[in-house]
């Protein structure tokens, strides 16, 4: 994001940034020990993109987290080393050790896998750590509650949100005091919307997961949706067979919850020509979408903004 | 559908057409919007709603599901008839209303092919001032809402106060509704000759005046053929070309506030910071504050290179030719004019806490990145947003807003808050319940902050104290009416003074009959009143004395103040703790008796809290031991420590 001429006013994505870079160094200033959720998504590439940004030359002073239901693309996982490595972050993996030990999938348990391995997870991870302050990727768009989230978000010692007792937030001044034991969530992206995203990795050249690109999988159609048959784990029924389609995907969560789509985009440019000529909303591919983070990514559910 | 309703899918079809045949273009053109923000202000009855559903439907491509779903919930529960009610794309926050959901600033996001927008939307009557301070705090721009056929009304006023208020330049006034009054320009011109002798009573300078309907889509997308006497723009032209207050700042004087020392090894040392004005490039001389201490930037690093200038709104990293000084809180500014250094201002103060306002309670302030501690007199006055009336105030209570005097603890870098927001907005917080209680604005420090120099004296505490032999100390007894303050602090003065030690007892007998008879006991009063004994135990342990206070000192921030005028050690808090049952049984003064029975107001316990000490040095529980006992432990404890430290 250079800017070159004198006196020509900054884009708005110049200005995004620059207010996301703000949000990431009062942290970096105020608080004890943050840390800095990566779900490996579009929106925590961005995130972890403008981190960098904002610390450049020094590392990002904060370690990258991942609340991991061990369901995730292969994909997934290689990118989540690889960014960590080039961002020269430390990556902290979290798996709830009670869901594994109890085998918790997203086949056998439905929403108990979510609530366990996500949910559940972060808890354990942040008091674990005992991390005051953690970044997230949401944005304000995504559904009309989260419209008026604050970018500094409070949660109390027992990791409660009081939407009902939220601090006014006024110019550029965010209060990071706090009791003992309670922790804020950030969200430096808040003003950001979908179209911002994919834009921003345009032009910053963001590295992001392969499938969001249209490639040639093996999938299997199931109750309207299409699912990847993305490792051994996967449970067939009857008369299943894998088939392979030219297919992507707008959000990433666990692999047998998320559903494809049928697409040739395989060019940052195509993957937004699409998805601003979507004409039916996303929820082609969420019939049982019971992930967390993924339903965080959701668009226009509601609203249509 | 009428005419304008046409123009305005044609404008979501070109939209469309760009992104289908030509994506390239299309994001090379959105590559380069500029970013608006903006405040609509409005109650429901205004069409606020339906405009702002308005924009976003004319603005963004819809989905047919979401769409179809609009139309058909426009037709069972909207107030349009068959038509699409624009209102319920808006108010879906009905929804959230049952769920419980605060309803304050809300905020949504559109663009056209110029610009994007973020609209703060403050749908809260109740919460009104708060919600709309805080939306309109980042707006560059405020729409005032006017219902063609109900003119002007408090409300009106209201919102163009708080606008003005928080500085924002540019104000449209958008008559709405004329649908309803026939597009009749006669209508139009007698509200807009109306609010311009308003506006020029309560000084603003200019305003924008359009007339619309959000309903019928008149002048918001393009000029409508209903209004052909108004030669203005349409609403989204204006919101387009408009200039945005991070491009106006670039003109100003450099002021960069500091947030982070970037030390990723010795032989780099950059200092991080969003700059809130001006430009700069490299070779220019700057000023660091408060130190004074002149440099000249070396580099300006980014990760996608060196910059050979970065603007007002840019977040960046300096490093500078010279090794000088600076850290988190420090402005670095243009050499030649830099900002201001004071301690004591005039400023406004828009309290948004359900607890009042304490004159002379110590806050939190953050203004910039700075971070210090503050203390309010009472308003001068407060203002009556609906009528601009300047009332006398003690006080300000949630959703007031008043003019008082602000004193800081050490001198902060400032500038007027109309010059600069970010040198001149702060927030206070409360230190114990760590709320944010207030957002102000700094308008100009008062000359004596400038004058007020410290006498250096010959004979320093150090020297009264030696001469006493003793270590100076403020004992402070909180606890209950009846608890055994007084009592005990009489025993503990009787043995020191036994021990030839020079002390002297502060209680209600001798400070509220003379110093303090002025005040009572409210929680404000109360404040201050301890605010004094502070001031005055501290000008007694400079002396060298050992001070005893007996107060019941209610609150722990005005403890905590005490604590924090003197040095470490000195302050020795003593919770003299009776449970309420056995003081109450007691009542050797017939006190809580009158409390109960209504006689008396603001009675500690009663109709009053009292804050239990969290950290006391010491706790004596008067239902296990006697005055004797609790007299010489605390002796012990006085007069002990002396004598390891000497």
């Amino acid at each position: 994001m250079q800017h070159s001429a004198t006196a020509t006013p900054l884009t708005h994505l110049q200005r995004l940034e620059s207010e996301a870079i703000h949000i990431m160094r009062e942290v970096a200033a105020e608080a004890e020990n943050p840390v800095m959720l990566y779900s490996v998504g579009k929106d925590s590439a961005v995130m972890l993109h403008v981190a960098k940004k904002a610390f450049f030359p020094s590392p990002p002073p904060f370690p990258l987290l991942h609340v991991d239901t061990t369901w995730k693309f292969q994909e997934m996982y290689r990118m989540r080393e690889k960014a960590a490595k080039d961002a020269g972050m430390e990556l902290l993996i979290h798996q709830n050790p009670e869901a594994k030990e109890r085998g918790i999938n997203p086949f056998d348990h439905g929403a108990v896998h979510t609530d366990m391995w996500k949910t559940q997870g972060l808890k354990q991870a942040l008091d674990h750590y005992g991390f005051d302050a953690a970044f997230g990727g949401a944005r304000r768009d995504e559904e009309k509650s989260r419209a008026k989230e604050r970018i500094f978000s409070f949660r109390s010692a027992n990791h409660r949100w009081d939407p009902k007792n939220q601090r006014p937030e006024l110019w550029k001044l965010y209060n990071t005091q706090k009791a003992k034991g309670e922790s804020i969530r950030v969200f430096p992206l808040s003003n950001w919307t979908e179209l911002d995203i994919w834009q921003y990795i345009h032009l910053e050249n963001i590295d992001i997961v392969p499938l969001y690109f249209s490639a040639p999988r093996p999938t299997v159609e199931r109750d309207g949706m299409l699912l990847m048959v993305d490792d051994e784990r996967f449970r067939f029924e009857e008369g299943e067979e894998p088939v392979e389609r030219s297919i992507r995907f707008r959000t990433l969560g666990c692999y047998p919850l998320t559903g494809a789509v049928e697409s040739e985009a395989t060019t940052l440019p195509q993957i937004i020509q699409e998805m601003l000529l979507t004409t039916t909303s996303e929820r082609q591919g969420r019939a049982i979408d019971h992930d967390q983070a993924a339903s965080m990514e959701k668009k226009k559910q509601e609203g249509y903004f | 559908m009428d005419s304008s309703e046409n123009i305005d899918s044609e404008t979501i079809y070109k939209t469309d057409a760009l992104i289908a045949e030509d994506i390239d273009a299309y994001l090379e053109a959105h590559q380069h919007k500029t970013m608006l923000h903006f405040i609509t202000c409005g109650s429901v009855d205004d069409g606020k709603s339906t405009l702002i559903g308005r924009l976003l439907y004319d603005s963004k491509m819809i989905f047919e599901d979401q769409l179809a779903t609009l139309e058909a919930d426009s037709k069972k529960v909207g107030t349009q008839g068959q038509e699409i009610d624009f209102a319920l794309l808006v108010d879906g926050l009905a929804a959230e209303r049952e769920q419980g959901i605060t309803i304050d600033v809300a905020y949504r996001f559109f663009a056209t092919e110029k610009r994007k927008f973020i609209v703060a939307d403050t749908p809260g009557h109740e919460q009104y001032t708060r919600n709309m301070v805080t939306g309109a705090s980042t707006a560059d721009l405020a729409i005032i809402l006017i219902d063609a056929r109900q003119g002007i009304l408090t409300q009106t006023r209201r919102h163009s106060y708080l606008a003005h208020l928080i500085g924002i330049k540019h104000l449209v006034v958008a008559v709405n509704k004329m649908d309803l009054v026939d597009y009749d320009q006669t209508v139009y011109d007698q509200i807009i000759a109306d609010y311009a002798a308003f506006a020029e009573e309560i000084g603003i300078e200019a305003f924008t005046p359009i007339p619309i309907s959000g309903l019928a889509g008149d002048n918001i997308t393009s000029k409508s053929t209903h209004t052909p006497w108004y030669d203005g723009p349409a609403l989204v032209e204006h919101l387009e070309n408009v200039e945005v207050m991070a491009t106006a700042n670039q003109a100003k004087p450099l002021r960069m506030t500091v947030q982070w020392v970037n030390r990723p090894n010795l032989d780099f040392r950059g200092f991080s910071g969003q700059i809130a004005s001006g430009t700069v490039r490299p070779g220019d001389e700057v000023r660091v504050l408060p130190s004074g201490k002149t440099s000249t930037v070396k580099r300006i690093v980014t990760m996608d290179g060196d910059l050979d200038e970065a603007v007002a709104g840019q977040s960046v990293t300096l490093t500078l030719a010279e090794e000088i000084d600076c850290s988190r809180g420090d402005v670095i500014a243009a050499a030649d004019a830099p900002p201001q250094v004071a301690d004591q201002f005039e400023s406004t103060i828009v309290w948004m806490d359900e607890a009042e306002l304490l004159p002379g309670r110590s806050y939190w302030m953050k203004i910039g990145t700075q971070f210090v501690s503050v203390t309010i007199q009472s308003p001068k006055y407060q203002v009556n947003v609906n009528n601009m009336e300047q009332l006398a105030a003690k006080t300000l209570e949630l959703n007031g807003i008043g003019v008082a005097e602000i004193a800081t603890d050490r001198p902060i870098i400032f500038e007027p808050y109309e010059d600069n927001r970010d040198l001149g907005g702060f927030i206070l917080i409360d230190k114990i319940s760590n709320a944010t209680v207030a957002a102000g604005m700094l308008h100009f420090c008062l000359r004596r902050s400038q004058n007020i120099h410290w006498q250096d004296v010959d004979i320093d505490r150090a020297a009264h104290a030696l001469q006493k032999r003793q270590q100076p100390r403020v004992v402070w007894f909180t606890g209950l009416s009846g608890s055994g303050k007084s009592t005990i602090a009489n025993m503990v003065e009787k043995r020191l003074h036994a021990l030839g030690k020079h002390s002297f007892l502060l209680d209600g007998d001798n400070v509220r009959h003379g110093l303090n008879k002025d005040l009572g006991f409210t929680d404000a009063d109360r404040v201050e009143n301890i605010r004094r004994i502070g001031e005055v135990a501290k000008l007694m342990a400079d002396a060298g004395l050992i001070v005893l206070t007996a107060f019941i000192s209610p609150f722990r921030a005005e403890r905590q103040l005490v604590r924090s005028m003197l040095p470490e050690d000195e302050f020795i808090e003593i919770f003299v703790d009776t449970p309420l049952a056995v003081a109450e049984e007691r009542d050797v003064k017939g006190l809580y008796k009158k409390a109960r029975a209504g006689e008396l107001k603001n009675f500690t316990g009663i109709d009053s809290d009292y804050e239990t000490p969290e950290n006391a040095e010491m706790r004596i529980d008067t239902t296990k031991m006697s005055p004797e006992e609790a007299a010489e432990i605390i002796v012990d404890k006085i007069v002990g420590s002396w004598s390891y430290t000497i």
